[in-house]
């Protein structure tokens, strides 16, 4: 144990009251760190992650047509860009076979599903209301979308995928239909009438998508909307999404497709996220710095009361350096410990934020507070404890330091 | 007594551990801006005793601080063992005192958090000459020599004022310095244990040869000095 330390340490068990103030300043720094970046990042995660689970990481949608301009300028894709307004598009995917097989050949893609939309009339024998049906291979689709982890009646799965005559119906079409599973419903779409029976109900916890989706086969969709080539998107899931941009602009590139990635799709909610987590980091910002300014409080009063002991220090041949380090000792074994209890206290603060009831069933459905603890958010709870203590405690460490002890012993030092 | 007190005795360089002359110093500020030392020389052998005695305010801290090199001089030079040390920077001046200078202060003695052995550790624990256990073992025998044998863990805040100034005097002689500058050793102690100190000292300057340099209002102890400097008014007389 260095000389220093041990001084560092033994002035700070002392002074037992002005160590446990900085320390619950660190430890509720630190924790509340924690807690808020847990709280923030998990309501954005578990959204971008139901979005996900629901639409896919991305959609390729209309086919770009080469006008003029842009087949002269091709191979030049600079200049594409800049010509966008010039490209027109033409609605949906003709020739969706084609174009998954070659989506299926990208490393990062993890499934590729044709989806056929119509807006249709459904009844039940309750009441009539307007939706929409998604045609689509179960064996694809289950590869792009949670669809089969939200039936709320899983054996129904299994029906939906045997007969041609069933659909999968949202929770909150259902209800509002009052529909449970195995009855019938009637879709009406361009003037005709088809009968199905609901296999099951799904819920994916967005009000949007759980009000209007009727999922029926793709197959059964081309007949019923009268279309019998084509899908309006296909619907792509990555095992990298993060990647999505990078992937969509390369696929656009190859299948002169428009290809949409969720983040542009999201833009709207993701930057609510964004404003949100921003201002949770002001928060942040702003609680921290309180705590540190509470931490030079308390080692500047630690300072002042420690002259005389600097100046005996000094002669008996401790240095400057030695000073400054017995102060920033005391920070550093103040902030050792509130880095630890504080990691612990934000962990446990956290865990108890997500047992507070919070029912949310619009954008994603929960019925808790949801948080995502991850080593990340230690990493910068800690490193901000660090680098403000460390400031905090260097100013009053180097005053103590610059102290003559001439001064200090006739009692003239300021 | 006992040999580690002489062991490691410091090869005289020259006959003067310490000399200093024309030392100047102003305390204070504008119109309370004081010249305290008007030109003090002085100098002391090895194995010699000195007393500085003179009336009080008449500047005899100050210049035991600028001797201990705990302070600079307006004008004048300090020699330390033969070394100019009154222009030299901050980190030679600590260095010297750490290596030659022991010193007792006149009113705060001991770091209070520390027992008396850890307050008389300390200087050792940053000379770093010995081992934890030499040093120990040193330490126990300064607290023995000066009366402390059986209040070596004390804390500092639970001794006496007069036993906080026999730690603070075994604390100087820790790194057995060539300079022992003393302020009123015994100033707080009796009769018994003024001849203790006292006797230590000097037994230390003659076996070891060091120079101490004490300042004292006891004409007694004065009187058993090998040299007494009388002060007044900033000047020796
Ligand atoms: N900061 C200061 N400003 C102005 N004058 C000062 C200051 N500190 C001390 N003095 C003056 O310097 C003079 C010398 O002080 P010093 O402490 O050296 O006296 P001393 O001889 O040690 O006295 P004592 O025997 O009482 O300890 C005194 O007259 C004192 O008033
Ligand atoms: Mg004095």
């Amino acid at each position: 144990m260095s000389p220093n330390f041990r001084i560092a340490f033994r002035f700070l068990t002392a002074k037992k009251r002005a160590m446990l103030m900085s320390l619950s300043c660190t430890v509720l720094g630190v924790g509340l760190f924690i807690v808020t970046q847990a709280t923030t990042s998990g309501f954005e995660e578990f959204f971008v992650k139901t979005l996900l689970g629901t639409d896919g990481a991305m959609r390729i949608e209309d086919r770009i047509q080469d006008t003029l301009r842009s087949m002269e300028v091709a191979g030049s894709p600079d200049f594409q860009i800049r010509q966008r307004e010039g490209v027109k598009y033409i609605e949906g995917v003709e020739e969706p076979q084609v174009i998954m097989d070659t989506v299926r050949s990208f490393a990062n893609v993890r499934g590729v599903s044709a989806v056929l939309r119509g807006n249709v009339q459904v009844s039940s024998s309750f009441k009539t209301e307007d939706a929409q049906v998604f045609g689509i291979k179960l064996e694809d689709h289950r590869f792009v979308s949670e669809l089969e982890r939200k039936i709320t009646t899983p054996e129904g799965l299994g029906k939906f995928q045997e007969s041609a005559g069933s659909a999968l119906v949202g929770r909150v079409l259902a209800d509002r239909l009052q529909l449970t599973v195995n009855e019938s419903i009637v879709i009406n779409a361009r003037g005709e009438s088809r009968r199905y029976v609901v296999a099951a109900i799904y819920e994916t916890g967005v009000r949007d998508i759980d009000k209007t989706r009727i999922y029926i086969d793709l197959a059964e969709a081309r007949s019923l909307l009268r279309k019998p080539t084509g899908a309006t998107f296909l619907q792509i899931s990555l095992h990298d999404p993060k990647r999505a941009r990078q992937e969509a602009a390369h696929m656009e590139e190859v299948l002169r497709h428009s290809v949409r990635p969720w983040q542009e799709r999201e833009k709207e909610w993701l930057s609510v996220f964004r404003a949100l987590s921003v201002s949770s980091a002001i928060t942040v910002t702003v609680f921290t710095l309180i705590a540190s300014l509470a931490m030079f409080n308390t080692l500047a009063m630690i300072v002042l009361e420690k002259t005389k002991d600097i100046a005996i220090l000094r002669s008996m041949g401790y240095e400057r350096r030695d000073i400054t380090r017995i102060f920033l000792w005391q920070a550093a074994i103040v902030l050792a410990i509130g880095a630890i209890v504080g990691g612990v206290f934000g962990a446990a603060v956290s865990w108890g934020v997500s047992l507070v009831p919070l029912p949310i069933n619009t954008l994603f459905k929960t019925e808790h507070f949801i948080v995502a603890l991850s080593p990340w958010h230690f990493v910068q709870a800690i490193t901000t404890a660090v680098v403000m203590v460390m400031i905090a405690s260097l100013v009053p460490a180097r005053r103590a330091a610059r102290l003559e002890p001439g001064d200090i012993v006739r009692g003239t030092a300021q | 007594m006992s040999t580690p007190l002489h062991a490691v005795s410091a090869a005289p360089v020259g006959d003067f551990a310490l000399r200093c002359s024309g030392l100047q110093r102003y305390l204070g500020q504008g119109d309370g801006r004081v010249h305290v030392l008007k030109g003090v020389s002085f100098e002391a052998r090895r194995g010699q005793v000195y007393a500085i005695v003179g009336p009080s305010g008449c500047g005899k801290s100050t210049l035991l601080y600028l001797l201990g090199l705990l302070d600079q001089p307006d004008g004048g030079d300090i020699e330390i063992n033969g070394q100019r040390m009154s222009n030299s920077d901050d980190f030679a001046r600590t260095a010297a005192r750490g290596a030659h200078i022991g010193f007792v202060f006149q009113f705060h003695f001991l770091m209070l958090e520390f027992t008396a052995l850890e307050n008389v550790m300390m200087p050792m624990r940053k000379l770093g000459r010995l081992t934890a256990p030499e040093m120990e073992a040193r330490a126990r025998m300064l607290l023995e020599a000066v009366g402390l044998g059986s209040k070596t863990h004390r804390l500092g805040t639970q001794l006496s004022g007069g036993e906080q100034q026999r730690v603070a005097v075994a604390r100087a002689l820790a790194n057995q310095p060539s300079i022992i500058l003393a302020d009123e050793p015994t100033g707080n102690l009796d009769v018994k244990n003024s001849a203790l100190v006292f006797d230590l000292l000097t037994r230390l300057a003659k076996d070891n040869g060091q120079a101490v340099i004490l300042v004292t209002h006891n004409p007694e102890i004065a009187q058993r000095c090998d040299v007494t400097r009388p002060m007044r008014d900033g000047l020796f007389v």
